[in-house]
């Protein structure tokens, strides 16, 4: 993903001298081709998170596109006032971009485990919030944050994520995209778990269960009328996030539900629970240790429907 | 502009609009029931003469591109910046009296949503230096020719934030950007030096890489000769240390922690409309 959003970017750059590479000096052996090539619109602002948004905003505010550029939790937590208030209240054209979301970078510890942020992101007003699920949908997010004008937010993940796309798709803001269709079950993912949705759709296949898989890498705005033709087109509902189940996309998908009326629809929020992880690991280890496998997906389904079924 | 021959004429002028200043800060703050007179008071005479000259803005243009940029980045003080831009003319004067109140644009910390003139909105400490910075990146990056002004407090220098912003000022060589350290010794609860004392103030900005000057921040030749000659030194930015009273203009409101949340009740505005109007004759 990493490699896509860079080759995104400075292709983007080059035709668009608004757009500026802000980093809080992370990005190693990756922002250096887009400083060598464009140093006019690139500027490392040092180990200092609130005074890059901070510049960032002062940019923008002067007619520039900025992303800032760090890992983590590193480019919103410490800054996350000046998102507020600086970038956001002011819909300053800055594009926070963080790569290393989930538990990409768990052997790191938990500082590294960037867990809430969709949540915290998700919350402040006037931000988008988007989280896609392969290097095909991330070259697609950044050409769309930059033509929408504000304050947005990019996930990424980190490196070497698989293709999911295989095909040609169509992305907008506030969209998600139909993987896989099915009228048995909806399977939501944002992000690069949206492989394990896809696994699962797969083995429950077999069992004669068709799965719908839709990603959906719009956190916000969301696709409420994804979530209402999922609940009324299949008999359930299952979110699945490299997140907190706290605030991300299950809670989207719960609150569009019991908005509009729908709070019977069966329905389960797969995510990180609201708890540190209490060890290093992988991200397929601390995945695995917070319930996030293609077996607890497909174990899911098939409990949410046997519910259905009087015995 | 001859700075020589126009110096007390000028003065006399910014001593006017200071005091014009002053008085509709004390109607606001009352009719408000709220705080930070004593912020809006000693940063009053900074502002008459930045409104009254120094600054390149058009209030016909607010969104003028070549204007000048000003950023109030201690926010709580905007009642005094509310009255200025009133009186400059960004805004009708009346729009003061609904400083506060239920429904107003005029909120208690410098907002720009809906009030021209309001380049930037703060209220947290700490933000408007690096705000300050981007732009004046800006403004570098593209040879665009207008200046950028902040306008700090000393207590918002607590806050690390401000330091980021100290140090990447002048690795970037910005001289096209000004801080102005409204220093009246008082934050909220007691005096800087014993709470976290700043000293040697000017010398921390000097060994940033900053040029510094310290001023009287109520002799008004003194800080318009300084504010007309940024950027002191070519590659740096410029810092002025504004030595202030906090509440300066009313006797009773003068150095005290008090005047930093107390409004006024009826006597007390008594004695201190008087106390204006005497300066004004």
């Amino acid at each position: 993903m990493r490699t896509a959003f860079f080759k995104a970017l400075l292709e983007s750059a080059r035709r668009d001298p608004r757009i500026h590479l802000v980093t809080g000096d992370l990005g190693f052996s990756v922002v250096e081709a887009f400083a060598a090539e464009l140093p006019a619109q690139f500027l490392n602002a040092g180990v200092a998170e609130q005074n890059m948004t901070g510049i960032a905003a002062g940019l923008a505010l002067s007619g520039n596109i900025v992303f800032t550029y760090s890992i983590g939790n590193f480019p919103i937590l410490r800054c996350l006032e000046q998102i507020r208030n600086d970038v956001c209240y002011h819909k300053a054209n800055v594009k926070i971009v963080s790569v290393g979301g989930g538990f990409a970078y768990g052997s790191l510890g938990m500082t590294h485990h960037a867990t809430e942020d969709l949540a915290i992101m998700r919350a402040l007003p006037n931000m988008t919030v988007l989280a896609p699920a392969d290097g095909r949908e991330v070259t697609a997010a950044v050409r769309a944050m930059i033509e929408r004008p504000g304050p947005c937010y990019l996930r990424l993940g980190r490196n070497g994520e698989p293709v999911l796309h295989e095909n040609d798709f169509s992305f907008e803001i506030g969209r998600a995209i139909e993987m896989r269709s099915g009228n048995d079950v909806t399977i939501i993912a944002s992000g690069s778990i949206l492989a394990l949705g896809l696994q699962a759709a797969k083995i429950l296949s077999q069992e004669g269960i068709e799965a719908r898989v839709l990603s959906m890498p719009s956190i916000k705005p969301f696709d409420e009328a994804a979530v209402i033709r999922a609940a009324s087109q299949t008999r359930a509902l299952i979110s699945v996030e490299e997140h907190s189940v706290v605030g991300g996309l299950g809670s989207a998908v719960a609150e569009v539900l019991l908005a509009k009326d729908l709070g019977r629809t069966p329905f389960r929020s797969l995510g990180v629970p609201d708890q540190f992880c209490p060890s290093a690991g992988s991200q397929e280890y601390l995945m695995e240790k917070c319930g996030l496998t293609v077996s607890r997906i497909v174990e899911t389904a098939r409990t949410l429907l046997s519910n259905l079924v009087p015995a | 502009m001859n700075l020589t021959s126009t110096a007390p004429v000028s003065a006399n002028r910014h001593a006017v609009l200071a005091q014009k200043i002053r008085l509709h800060v004390l109607k606001m703050i009352q009719r408000a029931k709220s705080s930070h007179i004593g912020t809006s008071y000693s940063m009053a005479d900074l502002l008459a003469v930045l409104y009254g000259g120094v600054l390149r803005v058009d209030s016909q243009r607010p969104a003028w591109p070549e204007r000048d940029r000003f950023i109030l980045s201690k926010g709580h003080g905007c009642a005094g910046l509310y009255a200025t831009l009133a009186e400059a003319g960004f805004f009708p004067l009346d729009w003061l009296d609904t400083f506060y109140q239920d429904g107003s644009r005029l909120m208690g910390h410098i907002s720009h949503t809906g009030v021209p003139g309001v380049e930037f909105s703060t209220g947290s400490l700490g933000h408007g230096l690096s705000i300050g910075c981007g732009v004046a990146l800006a403004a570098k990056r593209k040879a665009d020719s207008y200046r950028t002004f902040v306008l700090l407090s000393d207590g918002e220098c607590d806050e690390g934030s401000i330091w980021e912003a100290a140090l990447f000022a002048p690795h970037h060589r910005l001289d096209n950007l000004v801080a102005i350290i409204d220093y009246n010794k008082i934050q909220s609860l007691g005096r800087v030096d014993e709470i976290l004392n700043l000293e040697p103030f000017g010398a921390k900005w000097e060994s940033f890489g900053w040029s510094v000057r310290e001023i009287d921040g109520h002799d008004f030749n003194q800080i318009e000769s300084t504010l007309s000659s940024v950027p002191f030194e070519p590659g740096k930015p410029s810092c002025i240390v504004a030595h202030t009273v906090k509440g300066k203009g009313v006797g009773f409101m003068e150095n005290t922690v008090l005047w930093h949340y107390r409004s006024p009740n009826d006597e007390e505005m008594r004695q201190a409309l008087s106390e204006l109007n005497a300066g004004c004759s």
